[in-house]
């Protein structure tokens, strides 16, 4: 087992590099950070004056180490735009985003396990396929229009929700709605395809025939080894939902990191989106490995390969 | 994985063999599933060709100049609504532009991104993904750690980002969509490679001396292309689900040019009085990206029933 950890252990680190390094490049390449700062209108002294403060004048290699180096110790450098340290603004946005993913993947868990075991249970059956046509819907809406539907519907209509803000409970409920339904088709799917696998098990056959009740085998036999994977890749759909709030939190105007990232490429603040994007890949890949991890434990076979 | 092909590889059997029936599904059950499985070729295949000719026949069948403005004309009802008029069949937006013309036309946008984005991607994942396959040892482990590294990025602001700090054009999209799109290409050719590798033709070929470029290319890739198929389709509905968002959120095409993203953004300000301006292009966004989902479905159940989920 140990030795498993510490290879999936040493792939995250490069990974992290890797993502620090690539997205540095990217916005360095994308644009001339001086002269997006300075704006338009600013005259050559004016840019060559920020670029000097800044450090843009340095070689690529030695501004990249120059930030590698200050991030390494936690200073991520100061928003250029709120003039405050990107960390603090990042601590202050987080807890909104991540009530938001935490409240979207249970939502998308709450849904699609039961229609999934349901959907496995009565295969090619109208349920089976109601299942089906709802992933196959739920893949196909574009999550802004849905949450502009929803917002037509339950907030201007009906007058049920808030459609804008993070005040209270009720304010998440639509976002997480948006957020969620774009994770359940694939674990519905997910779900009904373990659960096929299980009950046609020889084990499951033999339970059956020891003559165990139908709910013992389902739920104590069946389900707990089906939803492995399921929990697995829940993990770390949690952690595009991360990435992907910036589209939900702009509609809704929830005060969130997306939010923040989209205000922040619109300002070129470029300590603050490539924190950022650095902050959600770190958890991108601390899910992906504790997932592993996990599934590691539960299946031995896996460590072995 | 973000979509479907987590379940690869899940066999689907009759869970309740009864009695002196067989284990494998009946001939009856997979003519079912057949059938079933055309059915959503044929409708997508359907919606989808019904798109293409909209978007290649856009100057004969638009009624109106999509980018012509008239201002005492503007947000006319469609049809369906008491004062609508065939004249402007699905009404006028805020400008007064003709919205069934801008629908026709934003067919163009759609699928030239999708496309051209899914070309790109697919190009980047399967060299990726094949070499890795076919490789194995250290190719292997630098493109696993790639397409990790890829996947921790978050598309969607990367995509921003560049977009906005380069400046948005056309052939800027489809670079930005093409070069982050291409994770599960690399993936799924990964292990469809990896299984064909071993198999006796390849080491048929090997033993007769071919090179392994000739029996990547001529060995290999035609045995892989099923996934290959199906892949690309579910990309294409993923550039053009993108495309649209950027679009929304301003950072993607940009307007005069209609495109549905775009269309819904600036139909947003008036959709309280008047929700027909998202809807039309929300409802066209979704029928195009449900078709070719279900085209791609409806490949995979057709090659490789055993994959269905």
């Amino acid at each position: 087992m140990l030795p498993f950890v510490l290879r999936r252990l040493g792939l995250a680190v490069v990974v992290a590099l890797l993502v620090s390094t690539t997205t540095f490049l990217l916005l360095r390449l994308a644009a001339d950070p001086a002269q997006a700062l300075a704006g338009e209108g600013a005259t050559v002294a004016d840019i060559e004056n920020i670029r000097r403060m800044y450090g843009f004048d340095q070689p690529l290699p030695a501004q990249y180490w120059a930030w590698a180096t200050r991030a390494m110790t936690g200073d991520f450098g100061d928003s250029i735009y709120l003039k405050s340290p990107v960390l603090e603004l990042i601590g202050d946005r987080a807890p909104v985003t991540i009530t938001l993913a935490l409240c979207s993947i249970i939502l998308a868990m709450a849904v699609s396990i039961p229609l999934g075991v349901v959907a496995a249970l009565r295969p090619n059956t109208f349920l089976d396929r109601f299942a089906l046509g709802t992933a196959v819907v739920g893949q196909a809406m574009p999550s802004f229009f849905f949450a502009l539907l929803l917002i037509l519907v339950f907030g201007v209509h009906l007058e049920w929700l808030p459609i804008s803000g993070s005040d209270s409970w009720l304010h998440f409920v639509m976002p997480s709605i948006v957020l969620g339904y774009y994770a359940m088709p694939a674990l519905m799917r997910l779900t009904r395809g373990g659960m096929l696998e299980v009950l046609g098990s020889d084990y499951i056959r033999t339970a059956r025939a020891k003559g165990l009740r139908p709910p013992v085998v389902l739920f104590k036999h069946a389900l707990r080894n089906a939803v492995v994977s399921v929990v697995a890749v829940a993990a770390v759909q949690l952690g595009f939902m991360l990435g992907g709030s910036v589209v939900v939190e702009s509609i809704f105007s929830l005060n969130g990191l997306g939010r923040l990232a989209y205000q922040s490429i619109q300002r070129a603040d470029f300590d603050t989106i490539q924190a950022i994007i650095l902050m959600i890949a770190g958890v991108y890949v601390l899910l992906t490995f504790l997932a592993d991890v996990l599934n590691a434990w539960l299946d031995p076979r896996i460590r072995v390969s | 994985m973000s979509s479907t092909e987590g379940t690869v590889g899940a066999v689907v059997r009759p869970p309740d063999a009864a009695a002196g029936e067989p284990a494998a599904p009946s001939p009856r059950t997979i003519l079912r599933r057949r059938a079933l499985a055309h059915r959503g070729i044929t409708i997508g295949g359907g919606i989808l060709a019904f798109v293409f000719f909209l978007a290649l026949a856009a100057p004969l069948l638009a009624p109106h100049d999509p980018y012509a403005q008239d201002l005492g004309r503007r947000m006319l009802k469609p049809i369906w609504e008491a004062t609508g008029t065939w004249a402007h069949p699905l009404g006028t937006d805020s400008f007064g532009r003709d919205y069934l013309s801008r629908i026709i036309y934003g067919a163009r946008v759609s699928l030239l991104i999708g496309f051209a984005a899914m070309i790109l991607s697919g190009l980047v994942g399967t060299a990726l993904g094949v070499a890795a396959g076919y490789f194995g040892g250290r190719v292997d482990m630098v493109v696993t750690t790639l397409v990790t590294t890829r996947l921790a990025m978050p598309a969607i602001l990367i995509a921003l980002a560049v977009v906005s700090l380069v400046g948005s054009s056309l052939e800027i999209i489809i670079l930005v969509l093409g070069l982050l799109l291409w994770d599960r290409f690399a993936v799924v050719m990964r292990a469809a490679t990896q299984q064909v590798r071993n198999l006796d033709y390849v080491a048929a070929a090997q033993a007769i001396g071919c090179s392994t470029s000739r029996i990547i290319l001529t060995e290999t890739l035609p045995n892989v292309a099923n996934p290959l198929i199906v892949i690309a389709t579910l990309e294409i509905a993923h550039a053009i689900l993108l495309e649209a968002a950027l679009s929304f959120l301003g950072l993607g095409v940009q307007p005069p040019t209609p495109s549905w993203g775009l269309m819904i953004s600036e139909g947003k300000s008036f959709m309280f009085f008047e929700p027909w301006l998202i809807c039309i292009p929300g409802f066209a966004l979704f029928a195009l990206v449900m078709s070719v989902n279900l085209l791609g479905d409806g490949i995979r159940d057709v090659t490789a029933p055993e994959n269905r989920t």
